[in-house]
C-alpha cells in the first residue's frame, strides 16, 4: 500500500504543514483565521501520528486512536471557540484580536 | 516511479500549495475554502497509508462538518468582499524567518534520527477490531478515553449553546428587578 515512500516523507509534510499553521497563528489577525490555522497544526500531528503507527508499529492501533482522539477534541474545540467568537462579535462588532482588548465592561 | 508515489507527491503538494494558501489569502472566504482543499487531501493520505476508517471520520467530522461551521461562522461575522489590510513587511518577515528556522531544524533532525520499525506482522485493520477495542477493558483497549471524550463533547456541545445563546438584555433585567 505504501511502497515505496519512505517515513521521513509523511514526517517532511506533517513538519511544513506545521509550520505553516505555526506562521498563520503569528501573523493573521482575525479570530477566525486564528482557528483555521489551529486545525491545520492539528492536522499536520494527526499525518505523524498515522505514519508512525503504519510503519514502525503496524501490528498496533495507537496511532490511530491517538488521532481519532485528536479530531474528537478538534471538533469541541472549534464548536467552543465559534460560540465564543460569536459572542465576541455581538458585543464589539468585530473579532479582530486587536480590537478584543476588554475583558469586563 | 509508481503510482504510490505519483499519488504521494500529488497530495503532499496539494497540502503544501492549499495550507500556504490558506494562511495567505486576504479574502477570508477563500481561505476556508482553502482549507477545505487540505483536509480533503489529507484524508487521501489517510487512503494511502491504508487507514479507510479514519480518512472517512476526516472526511466527515473535518470536511463536513468542521470547515461548514466556520464558514458559517465567517457569514455571521464578515462581510464577503471583505479584505485584510496586508500586514507589515517587518511582522511577516520575522514570523517567516521564525517559521522557516524552526521547520529546517526539526527536519534536519528527522533526517538524522535513525528509525526502527517492528519485525512483527501487520494487524489488517477492520471496522470489528476498531469497535472492539475501543469498547474493551483488555490489555489494548480504549474505553477509559473513549468515556473522557464522551464527557468532553457533551461539556462542549452544552458550553456552546450556553456561550452563544441569546442573553436577556440588561435594561429589561433592571426593570423588572425595580418592579
Amino acid at each position: 500500500m505504501n511502497a515505496g515512500i519512505p517515513l521521513n516523507y509523511f514526517l517532511i509534510l506533517a513538519t511544513i504543514m506545521f509550520f505553516v499553521g505555526v506562521y498563520g497563528f503569528l501573523t493573521r489577525r482575525n479570530l477566525i483565521t486564528i482557528l483555521m490555522s489551529v486545525e491545520l497544526i492539528l492536522n499536520s500531528v494527526n499525518i505523524n501520528f498515522l505514519a508512525f503507527n503504519r510503519y514502525l508499529f503496524p501490528h498496533k492501533l495507537e496511532g490511530l486512536f491517538f488521532s481519532l482522539f485528536v479530531i474528537a477534541v478538534a471538533a469541541s474545540e472549534a464548536a467552543v471557540a465559534i460560540a465564543i467568537i460569536i459572542n465576541i462579535y455581538r458585543r464589539f462588532t468585530t473579532i479582530n484580536v486587536e480590537d478584543v482588548n476588554v475583558m469586563k465592561f | 516511479m509508481t503510482t504510490n508515489q505519483i499519488m504521494f507527491i500529488l497530495f503532499s503538494a496539494m497540502i503544501i500549495v492549499f495550507s500556504i494558501l490558506t494562511v495567505t489569502s486576504q479574502k477570508i472566504l477563500r481561505a476556508a475554502v482553502y482549507l477545505l482543499f487540505v483536509l480533503v487531501s489529507t484524508a487521501g493520505l489517510y487512503f494511502m497509508l491504508n487507514f479507510q476508517f479514519l480518512a472517512a471520520v476526516q472526511l466527515t467530522l473535518y470536511a463536513g462538518g468542521i470547515v461548514v461551521l466556520i464558514i458559517f461562522s465567517i457569514l455571521l461575522t464578515s462581510h464577503i468582499d471583505h479584505k485584510f489590510e496586508s500586514l507589515g513587511w517587518k511582522k511577516s518577515l520575522f514570523s517567516a524567518l521564525a517559521v522557516i528556522s524552526g521547520a529546517i531544524l526539526s527536519i534536519v533532525t528527522i533526517l538524522d534520527y535513525k528509525f526502527s520499525a517492528t519485525t512483527e506482522a501487520a494487524k489488517e485493520i477492520d471496522m470489528r477490531l476498531i469497535g472492539n477495542s475501543l469498547l474493551s477493558v483488555e490489555k489494548d483497549g480504549y474505553v477509559l478515553p473513549f468515556e473522557v471524550i464522551s464527557i468532553l463533547l457533551l461539556a462542549a456541545m452544552i458550553a456552546a449553546i450556553v456561550i452563544a445563546k441569546k442573553g436577556a438584555p440588561k435594561k429589561l433585567e433592571s426593570q423588572t428587578l425595580k418592579q
